[in-house]
C-alpha cells in the first residue's frame, strides 16, 4: 500500500436534494477520517403539526420534500385515516396508486437524467449536453414533464398535491383525462426504449463495488410494494421478515450521530438500505412482466449488492410504473369513475401510515385528540434510513480505493457518485424522530 | 445580446420550487437561449464565485451561518429574487416560530436537543437580512408567474407586476364555487393572489401560502372562519399560522 496523503472535503455535494458533506483524511496511507456528514438545517416538522387539524396535517408534512411530496402526502393521509378509523374506497386506492406510480416515474427520471447521467458522460451537469447531446436533454425534459403531469393529474399537482385528503380525493379526474394519460404514457414508450439504450451504454461505467447489507421495503399482496403493505426485509442469507406497520419503530431503531442533523437507523445488521434497489431485491417477483423483461435486457441480476446500481433498479421501476398505470387506467375506464363522498372519521386516536416513496420506505405516525387536532407527529424518512448504510459503504470503499491506488480526484468522484446513487433527499431527512408531545 | 447569468441558491426548504423548473419541458430549453445557469447545486456541479446577474434564492433563514452566506450572495448579485414562499415570508418553516426554541427542539430531538449542530432559531424571510429586489411567492411557485417575471427581468421591463388583490378575485374569474358554499372554510379573502387560485378549484381551502394581502384584518378573518366556516375558536385563531406565522405578533 502507498504512503499516500489524501484530503477530501466535499462541502454540500452537488446534484442531490439537500446538503451533505464527504470528508476523508488519509495520512501516510492510514485512514484517519472517513465521514458522511449531514449539516442540513433542521426544520422541525413534527413540532409544526402539533395543534393542527387533521385536514391540514398532510398539507404541512407534504412540504418536507419537494420531490416526493406526493409520497409524503399519501403516507401522511394514510396515517391520519388509520388514526381516524377511515377506510377509503377501492376506487380511491386505485387512483392514489396511479399517482404514486407517476411520482415514482417522475422522481426516477429526474435522478437518472439530471443527477446520475452527467457523471457517466463526464460532464458537470445535464446542461452542457444541450450542445453535444441535445436529443438526450430534450428526451429527459419530455419524460420529466410527462412524469409531472402523470403525478399531478389525479392529485392536483406533482409538487405539494392538493386533492389527496383524508377520506378520499377532494375532486375526481374525468375519464377522458385518464384516457389521455394512458395515451401519453403509451406515446412515451419509444423514449423509454431510448433511455434503456442509453443505460446499456452507461452501465459499464458504474463502479464495481459490492457490500452485503439488509434491504427493507413495503411488501404487498396486491402489487409491487409502493402504496400499501407490511414492512418487508431480506438479509444476505436470504432470510425474509414481514413486520406489521405499527411495529415500525422496531425496524427503524434510531440514534443521534454528532455527524448529522438527521438520525441514523439500524435493524438486524449494522445498517440497512431502502429505495429502488432494496425494493427490487425484495419484490422482484411482483414486477410487471415488461419490467422483468427490461431487467433481463439490462443484465440486472439478483441479489444485487452494488449501491451504484440503484439507478438501474429505478429505471426498471419506471417501466413497471408505466405498464402498471396503463393496466390500472383500463380497469378504471371499464368500471367507470363513480362520484363518491369523502369517508368521515369514526374515531380519533393513534395511526400509522407508510408508503414506499422513490427513495424508500417512509413512515408517518400521528395521535389526534377528540376534536381532531394533532397531539403527536413522527415521520421517518427514507434517506435517514440510508445514512448509516452510506457511511458503512464509504468505510469499505475508501480502503478498496486506496488499495487500487486511485488519485484523490478519482476517489472524490467515486464517493460523490456513491452518495448520488442513493438519490438522497437530505432536506427531508432532517426531521426524523421519536416524538412525544408532553402536555 | 449576452445571456443573463442566473444562479439558484437554497436555505431551509424542500427545494420543490427548484424542482418545478425541471417540469417546464421544452420551455426550459427556450429559457436557456436567454439565460445562462452559472450555479444550481441541486442539478449542477458547476459553481461560480463571480458576478451574478440574477440570484434566485429558495428557503428561509434559520441559523446564524445562513446570514453570512446570504450576504455574500447579495454582494455579488445584481438582482436578488426571493424564490418561493419560504424565502419570501418564511413559509411553512415559520410555523414553528410561535413555539419557544427549547420547546420545538425538545419535540423533535428529545434528550439530544442541546447538541450544538441542531442549532435552529426562528425561520425568517431573506428580506430580514438583505435587500430583496423581487418576490416570487407560492408554495410551490407558479411556473407561469416565474416565466413572466424572468421574461420581464431579461427584457429589463420598467415595472415587474405582481398582483396585490386577494385570491377571491381569481376564483371569481375562473368561476370556482366558493368554499363557503361547499360547507368548507377558506382564507382566500385575505390571501395574496397570483397563483390562479388552484386550491379552491381542486376542492380544498386557500391557506395563504403566498402570504397575506396588505392590511388584511385578522380579527375579521377569525370571525368569518367561526361564523361562516364553522371552525372552533382555537382553530380560527391558529388558521393563518399555516404559511404566514411571521405576520403574527410574537408572544
Amino acid at each position: 500500500m502507498s504512503e499516500k496523503n489524501v484530503h477530501i472535503k466535499v462541502n454540500h455535494v452537488t446534484r442531490v436534494e439537500g446538503h451533505g458533506n464527504i470528508v476523508v483524511d488519509i495520512n501516510n496511507g492510514s485512514i484517519e477520517k472517513c465521514e458522511w456528514q449531514v449539516p442540513e438545517a433542521p426544520r422541525f416538522f413534527e413540532a409544526m403539526v402539533v395543534g393542527r387539524h387533521y385536514s391540514e396535517v398532510a398539507r404541512i408534512t407534504s412540504r418536507i420534500c419537494g420531490i416526493c411530496s406526493i409520497g409524503h402526502t399519501i403516507a401522511s393521509v394514510k396515517a391520519t385515516e388509520d388514526a381516524l378509523g377511515i377506510e377509503v374506497s377501492k376506487q380511491t386506492k386505485l387512483l392514489r396508486r396511479i399517482t404514486k406510480l407517476g411520482e415514482t416515474f417522475d422522481s426516477h427520471i429526474l435522478h437518472i437524467y439530471f443527477l446520475i447521467a452527467p457523471d457517466l458522460l463526464n460532464v458537470q451537469s445535464v446542461f452542457p449536453l444541450v450542445e453535444t447531446h441535445k436529443e438526450v436533454v430534450t428526451r429527459a425534459l419530455r419524460l420529466k414533464k410527462l412524469g409531472s403531469q402523470w403525478a399531478g393529474l389525479i392529485s392536483g399537482r406533482s409538487t405539494h398535491p392538493t386533492k389527496i385528503i383524508p377520506g378520499g380525493l377532494s375532486a375526481l379526474p374525468k375519464e377522458s383525462d385518464l384516457a389521455q394519460l394512458k395515451k401519453s404514457i403509451l406515446e412515451s414508450l419509444p423514449d423509454v426504449e431510448e433511455t434503456a439504450k442509453l443505460l446499456l451504454d452507461l452501465v459499464p461505467n458504474l463502479p464495481e463495488f459490492n457490500r452485503e447489507t439488509e434491504y427493507v421495503g413495503l411488501v404487498d399482496d396486491y402489487e409491487y410494494g409502493f402504496y400499501d403493505g407490511k414492512i418487508g426485509s431480506i438479509l444476505p442469507n436470504g432470510d425474509r421478515d414481514s413486520i406489521e406497520l405499527n411495529e415500525y419503530k422496531s425496524v427503524a431503531n434510531e440514534w443521534v450521530s454528532p455527524l448529522s442533523t438527521a438520525k441514523y437507523t439500524k435493524h438486524k445488521m449494522e445498517s440497512y438500505m431502502v429505495g429502488a434497489l432494496a425494493r427490487i431485491n425484495i419484490n422482484f417477483e411482483m414486477l410487471h412482466p415488461k419490467a422483468k423483461e427490461m431487467a433481463m435486457k439490462l443484465n440486472f441480476t439478483l441479489p444485487c449488492y452494488n449501491p451504484y446500481f440503484n439507478s438501474v433498479a429505478q429505471f426498471i421501476e419506471c417501466v413497471h410504473s408505466a405498464y402498471t398505470t396503463v393496466d390500472y387506467i383500463d380497469q378504471l375506464l371499464e368500471s367507470g369513475i363513480k362520484q363518491e363522498n369523502l369517508v368521515l372519521p369514526t374515531k380519533f386516536g393513534k395511526g400509522v401510515g407508510a408508503a414506499d416513496v422513490p427513495r424508500g420506505i417512509l413512515f408517518h405516525e400521528y395521535i389526534y385528540d377528540k376534536e381532531g387536532f394533532c397531539t403527536m407527529g413522527n415521520c421517518i424518512i427514507p434517506t435517514n434510513q440510508n445514512h448509516a448504510n452510506i457511511q458503512l459503504d464509504m468505510e469499505k470503499l475508501v480502503p478498496e480505493m486506496l488499495k487500487d491506488d486511485l488519485t484523490e480526484k478519482q476517489m472524490e468522484l467515486k464517493l460523490e457518485m456513491l452518495v448520488r446513487s442513493y438519490d438522497p433527499c437530505i432536506s427531508c431527512s432532517t426531521h426524523y424522530l421519536k416524538v412525544k408531545f408532553k402536555k | 445580446m449576452a445571456k443573463v447569468k442566473c444562479a439558484w441558491f437554497d436555505f431551509a426548504s424542500c427545494e420543490g420550487c427548484q424542482v418545478e423548473l425541471t417540469n417546464l419541458g421544452s420551455t426550459f430549453l427556450a429559457l436557456l437561449e436567454h439565460v445562462e445557469l452559472v450555479e444550481f447545486r441541486e442539478v449542477m456541479s458547476e459553481k461560480t464565485t463571480g458576478k451574478i446577474d440574477i440570484a434566485f434564492i429558495e428557503g428561509s433563514l434559520t441559523r446564524e451561518t445562513d446570514e453570512k452566506r446570504l450576504m455574500e450572495i447579495r454582494e455579488r448579485s445584481n438582482i436578488v429574487v426571493a424564490y418561493g414562499s419560504c424565502s419570501v415570508t418564511g413559509g411553512i418553516n415559520a410555523l414553528k416560530n410561535h413555539l419557544e426554541e427549547d420547546e420545538f427542539k425538545k419535540l423533535v430531538y428529545a434528550k439530544d436537543k442541546d447538541m450544538r449542530h441542531l442549532d435552529s432559531r426562528m425561520a425568517k424571510p431573506i428580506s430580514s437580512v438583505i435587500k430583496v429586489d423581487y418576490d416570487i411567492p407560492g408554495c410551490p411557485i407558479s411556473r407561469d408567474e416565474f416565466l413572466r417575471i424572468v421574461y420581464q427581468l431579461v427584457h429589463q421591463s420598467e415595472k415587474i407586476y405582481t398582483p396585490s388583490y386577494p385570491v377571491c378575485v381569481e376564483c371569481k374569474l375562473r368561476e370556482t364555487i366558493c368554499r363557503y358554499e361547499a360547507n368548507d372554510h377558506c382564507m382566500g379573502m385575505v390571501s395574496l393572489a397570483g397563483c390562479g387560485a388552484p386550491c379552491p378549484a381542486d376542492g380544498i381551502p386557500c391557506e395563504a401560502c403566498r402570504g397575506l394581502v396588505r392590511d388584511s384584518n385578522q380579527k375579521s378573518l377569525e370571525k368569518v372562519l367561526i361564523n361562516k366556516g364553522n371552525l372552533s375558536e382555537r382553530w380560527a385563531k391558529d388558521k393563518s399560522r399555516m404559511f404566514t406565522a411571521n405576520f403574527r405578533e410574537e408572544k
